[in-house]
């Protein structure tokens, strides 16, 4: 007779408990190897540089997150990024008085914008989110060269101010990294301790679930796209900030890089799970990676299949996983 | 008493018959023409009308293939990677010494392959989307025609392989006779064989088609292989056009691919459309990009306006639900 | 004060094209538990739903308390104290069990409102303690059994104060053991003073719990009687509507050779160690609860899933199916239990349903041969009766008994030996119900081996010719169709007793056990 003893656990369920340690187990033994290899890795300058950068990620990795959570996803991102990005660039060149402070509201409200059109058409339209990002990318994207008129707004044209913000810091960190930090606390919090967050993860977990509990949810739809928007939107006046330019094809092919993110930090593509912690060490692999590729001699050109490679690894092994939770739970049931 | 069944004949009227999405499309089509025939004089003219399919037929070989995926109630957004990738694989490898016919070859295996494993990995991993998995493989193989050829251009091909896209037999171009004899086959292929109703039934309700004993993963492979076919055609065609390659080739395809099948009437959630409605988009947002091209509109503005047309074909055919909706309430 | 914790008057609604509800009453006292029963279609899922909020009625008043109210939205029935545990537990599977509890009544800071996690974990601890749970409120609701999550449920309809319960079938998934655990915790809560409706296929479910039962019939009202004053009969004639003279027009086969024999079938989690056989000729019985397993077993054998163990046997020659097109090539046919989502496409016409399993036989390299295809389809309609205007009609249009008809016809158009039939008479009203029935006969006799999935004991002994009983995955008893008892049958599905694993092992010397 078969045996069917109630402790069995399977090897996936076992990933899934201790993925984050795992991920950040695999980002030490990276930084070790990429630092033999090349000791200008583990500088302060060049953690400076991947910080930063991967500040900027992680900020649009978590408003990702909670797309992908409700089952979602949104192309648009870097697209939105670039035209909030070449507004406030625009009218810091124009006014070079705006106060930076000012500049980041105005590229947060270009951002919230879009993401509201974006949300409006996934939950009132009911248009896919693939299509409905995917037409919006490409008409933000227009928008992006029609407003600059094609042309570029390059450091000379930006105020020291505006510079400033991604250059200064405050209280010895630097400004993104400040900013980002914030968010990561103001997403934990709303996502653990609000309702609304909670009804975000409800939803994605089972949206007609959701509706019978009394949770409406075209809004929670609408209201991820625009927190979506609004963080491209502040990304955006960073972007220009950090690299002081702002042009048409800012950021093109970003959002795959955020994407990448998110399922690296183990944000299930079907809904309803995902963890700030997680992404923010995703965020930080992929950092690390887009960083240390070119010191340890990898062309530039490896960086797009590379990603491509571990987005694809990545939600691969998340079904894995996932499978072998529901069979460990399987092997619970005696019969 | 008992009522029993009669074979009965399909049911005609001519009032669903003009009520099809298909007569809209003439409409627009008709419409697209007469404004920009206002617009610019250059317009209606037989020439320059023959001559403006040679540049937007290339994309509409896939378009075929994406019909099937569309109504599979799938996506596949790695098309224009395929393409991407097919072409420089061909023409490095004509750069390397390789044969033009031979290349020719690889470059449609290629594109198969490409087509093979987005569909392997869709059916062997039920829990992923299609979306997901064709957004990587959309990323991995235009990083493998990074990787080939990084940010340089190939290209010197032999006189012949300029016919491609560039060619007449008689006075059509052969791009079209092309694309013709392909939209008959794809067309014959969804409607008249059992290959056609299999995926139809399969994107109308997947459970009952595995019920019935399709092989759901056999047919989902092969229709994600056809995209990559055709995908390399595309490359072919385009590649011949542009006389070189470059990775970046063919970028944004994926849009302008989907918003024409969406436009041409099939449903995003699967299992409805017609061949006919997709090739009337074609020829549609073609005109339409050739008008708006004639009158100087910018670039940056079409990309624009294909995005918000690929929004509207898909409220369209919800247009009546909406109405209901918001007039019951 | 009324008399009355929840009375309902002249409720209508109306969806597109179908009226749910008409002029539906319903009055429901304080600390009573008030069967609602009725066919399916008969619009029980719309009152619940009205009486929670989730749909509006178009017409008719409802009163809480004696007081009139109108019940916008779940939010409104919650307030009320109105809680409702649905037929298929509609939970938040990557949420912990605490969040299900609690979804949409969060304890929050008053000021702030921050969630309180520590406060909603040690309550939902309670709760499920006094539910006799164990597990941790913690736990992912994924990771729970069907039921335990319905424990959880009734944790969630306690944890809002709820006076009024609503459970919508909710031992549909539960084994016998598990059943009777929810009748216990439905008893104790009427005992502590709350009202439940509770809604039921099984007639062992009412008498075990209800004092009073209500019965719908095609959205209308028939009438509510005292348990104890209404005869069986005349509660079934309430809910079909004219009297059943059931008859199952079984003529006695002769059973042939052995066609299909599985031994020893298991699956982790699903089932193990089942052994039975189908002769030519023989209507198989296969019975037990809902969720013991029989639906797992079955498309084990036609291909759909697989299995982990044993061996399926295809006259005497050991088979491996890999998919349920190598079974029908084997001349295996299941007809599936959901008729709408597994069996049809409802967008289709008849024929192409009918048509759509052999469009192999009807093409020729592959073009569909339309001609033939509408002769087939047509001789096979015939041959099943299915009512409509033309075998064009959409599937969509027809009712329960034509669409299993079609589905019945789509199995006809292989080669078959061997018909597995899962529910065949599921949701299918009473005279279409004879008329599969006649086909499943006549099936039988033409020498088809048939096994018979059901889970109505009427249907189960009038038709079979041997009865196979299943209990929590297991085959618990193989009993003579000739004289097989429904109490035998019962207690081979239901009671909890040690088998002795030399009868499991080879069920089909198992007949003497249950007698």
């Amino acid at each position: 007779m078969p045996e069917y003893s109630l402790q069995k656990t399977s090897a996936g369920a076992s990933i899934a408990k201790f993925r984050e340690l795992g991920l950040l187990v695999f980002i030490l033994l990276l930084c070790v190897g990429v630092q033999l290899r090349n000791p200008s890795f583990l500088t302060l300058e060049n953690i400076n540089d991947m910080v930063t950068n991967t500040a900027i990620l992680s900020i649009l990795a978590v408003g990702m997150m909670l797309v992908i959570v409700t089952r979602g996803i949104d192309l648009s991102i870097g697209a939105t990024l670039a035209l909030s990005g070449m507004i406030s660039a625009m009218t810091v060149s124009a006014y070079p008085d705006t106060h930076p402070l000012l500049a980041i509201l105005l590229g947060t409200a270009v951002g919230i914008v879009s993401g509201m059109i974006i949300g409006l058409l996934v939950s009132k339209a009911g248009i896919l989110p693939i299509i409905a990002t995917l037409g919006m990318m490409n008409a933000f994207r227009g928008m992006t060269f029609m407003v600059s008129g094609g042309k570029w707004v390059s450091a000379h044209q930006m105020p020291d101010s505006f510079k400033a913000i991604a250059t200064s810091s405050i209280f010895g960190l630097n400004t993104l990294i400040v900013i980002a930090i914030v968010i990561y606390l103001i997403f934990f919090y709303f996502i653990t301790y609000t309702r609304t967050g909670r009804q975000i993860y409800a939803v994605g977990s089972n949206p007609d679930s959701a509706k019978i509990s009394g949770i409406s949810n075209d809004k929670i739809l609408w209201l991820v796209y625009t927190i979506m928007g609004g963080l491209s939107g502040l990304a955006g006046v960073l972007w220009v900030s950090k690299f002081a330019s702002a042009q048409g094809d800012t950021a093109s092919g970003y959002e795959l890089s955020v994407i990448a993110a998110c399922v690296l930090g183990g944000v299930s593509i079907a809904g309803g799970s995902g963890k700030i912690s997680g992404i923010i060490l995703g965020s930080i692999l992929l950092g690390i990676l887009n960083n240390a590729l070119p010191l340890i001699n990898v062309s530039p050109f490896w960086q797009m299949g590379i990603q491509g490679s571990i987005i694809l690894i990545a939600v691969v092994i998340n079904a894995l996983v996932k499978r072998g939770v529901d069979k460990s739970n399987l092997m619970r049931r005696r019969i | 008493m008992e009522k029993r069944v009669i074979i009965g004949k399909k049911e005609f009227s001519w009032k669903t018959f003009f009520l099809q999405w298909e007569w809209m499309l003439v409409l627009i089509f008709i419409l697209v023409n007469v404004i920009n025939a206002n617009l610019s004089p250059y317009y209606l003219n037989a020439d320059s009308l023959r001559d403006a399919t040679m540049t937007f037929l290339d994309k509409a070989f896939i378009v075929l293939p994406m019909v099937f995926i569309i109504i599979l109630g799938d996506i596949d957004i790695s098309v224009a990677s395929i393409v991407a990738l097919s072409s420089v694989v061909m023409a490095d490898l004509y750069t390397m010494g390789v044969p033009m016919e031979l290349a020719v070859v690889i470059c449609l295996a290629v594109g198969t392959l490409c087509g093979y494993v987005n569909g392997l990995l869709i059916t062997r991993f039920k829990e992923l989307s299609a979306v997901i998995v064709t957004l990587a493989t959309m990323i991995i193989y235009r990083g493998i025609a990074y990787i080939l050829l990084e940010d340089q251009a190939a290209g010197k091909f032999p006189e012949w392989f300029k016919f491609l896209g560039w060619g007449y037999v008689g006075s059509v171009p052969f791009i079209l006779i092309v694309f013709a004899v392909f939209a008959v086959i794809f067309a014959l292929l969804l409607h008249k064989t059992t290959f056609g109703r299999r995926v139809y039934a399969m994107g109308s309700n997947l459970t009952a088609s595995q019920f019935s004993g399709i092989q759901v993963d056999k047919i989902k492979i092969l229709v994600f292989t056809l995209a990559g076919l055709m995908s390399a055609v595309t490359a072919l065609f385009l590649t011949s056009r542009m006389g070189s390659t470059r990775p970046n080739i063919a970028t944004g395809y994926e849009l302008d691919v989907i918003a024409m099948v969406v436009l041409g009437g099939i449903s995003t959630s699967g299992g409805k459309g017609r061949m006919i409605g997709a090739i009337l988009a074609i020829f549609l947002i073609g005109f339409l990009r050739y008008g708006l091209g004639l009158v100087n509109v910018p670039a940056q503005m079409l990309l624009v306006i294909i995005g918000l047309l690929l929004i509207l074909a898909v409220m369209v055919p919800n247009l009546k639900g909406y109405l209901r909706k918001w007039v019951k309430i | 004060m009324s008399d009355y914790v929840l009375e309902l008057r002249g409720i209508t609604k109306t969806f597109p094209g179908v009226k749910a509800l008409d002029q539906v009453h319903f009055q429901l006292k304080p600390g009573e538990i008030h069967a609602l029963m009725g066919e399916n279609g008969a619009g029980k899922s719309t009152f619940i739903k009205i009486i929670t909020g989730v749909h509006f009625p178009d017409e008719g008043e409802i009163f809480v308390n004696g007081q009139k109210t109108e019940i916008k939205n779940p939010k409104d029935a919650q307030r009320l104290g109105i809680a409702a545990i649905y037929q298929h537990v509609t939970c938040f599977p990557d949420l912990s069990v605490t969040e299900n509890i609690f979804m949409g009544h969060e304890k929050i800071t008053k000021r702030t409102k921050r969630i309180l996690w520590g406060d909603m974990h040690a309550e939902a601890k309670k709760l499920l303690q006094e539910l006799g749970a164990s597990f941790d409120p913690r736990t992912k609701m994924g990771a729970l059994s069907v039921a335990q999550q319905q424990i959880v449920e009734i944790a969630k309809a306690l944890s809002t104060d709820a006076r009024i319960i609503i459970m919508d079938e909710p031992t549909a998934a539960l084994t016998a053991r598990e059943s009777e655990e929810l009748y216990k915790i439905a008893e104790k809560l009427r005992d502590n003073g709350a009202s439940i409706i509770f809604i039921s296929h099984r007639f062992e479910d009412m008498y075990r719990l209800a004092s009073k039962v209500t019965v719908f019939r095609d959205a209308k009202y028939i009438g509510s009687w005292g348990i104890s004053d209404i005869s069986n009969e005349d509660l079934i004639v309430a809910m079909v509507g004219r009297e059943i003279t059931q008859l199952f027009p079984k003529k006695a086969a002769k059973a042939g050779e052995e066609l299909l024999r599985v031994e020893g079938l298991g699956k982790t989690g699903f089932f193990a160690d089942v052994s039975f056989s189908v002769h030519r000729g023989e209507i198989v019985g296969l019975t037990g609860l809902v969720g013991a397993g029989r639906t797992e077993v079955c498309q084990a054998v036609f291909g759909i899933t697989s299995f982990d163990t044993g061996q399926v046997y295809l006259k005497g020659k050991a088979i491996k199916v890999k998919n349920p097109l190598q079974a029908m090539e084997l001349g295996i046919g299941y007809l599936p239990e959901d008729r709408q989502k597994q069996g049809l496409v409802l967008e289709w016409g008849i024929e192409r349903n009918i048509t759509l399993p052999a469009l192999g036989k009807l093409s020729r390299k592959g073009w569909i041969q339309e001609k033939r295809e509408a002769e087939l389809a047509h001789a096979l309609a015939e041959k099943v009766q299915v009512k409509a205007r033309s075998i064009f009609d959409l599937a969509s249009s027809l009712s329960g008994g034509n669409q299993q008809k079609v589905v019945v016809a789509k199995l006809l158009t292989a080669d078959l030996d061997i018909i597995i039939l899962d529910e065949p008479t599921k949701g299918v009203d009473v005279g279409a119900k004879s008329a599969i029935y006649e086909i499943i006969s006549d099936l039988a006799s033409q020498g088809y081996g048939v096994i018979m999935i059901s889970s109505e004991m009427p249907e189960v002994i009038g038709m079979s010719d041997r009865v196979v009983v299943m209990r929590e995955g297991r085959v618990t008893a193989s009993l003579d169709g000739a004289t097989v008892t429904q109490e035998a049958i019962l207690e081979a599905a239901m009671v909890n007793s040690a088998i002795p694993e030399a009868a499991t092992a080879h069920s089909s010397a198992s007949e003497t056990l249950s007698t």
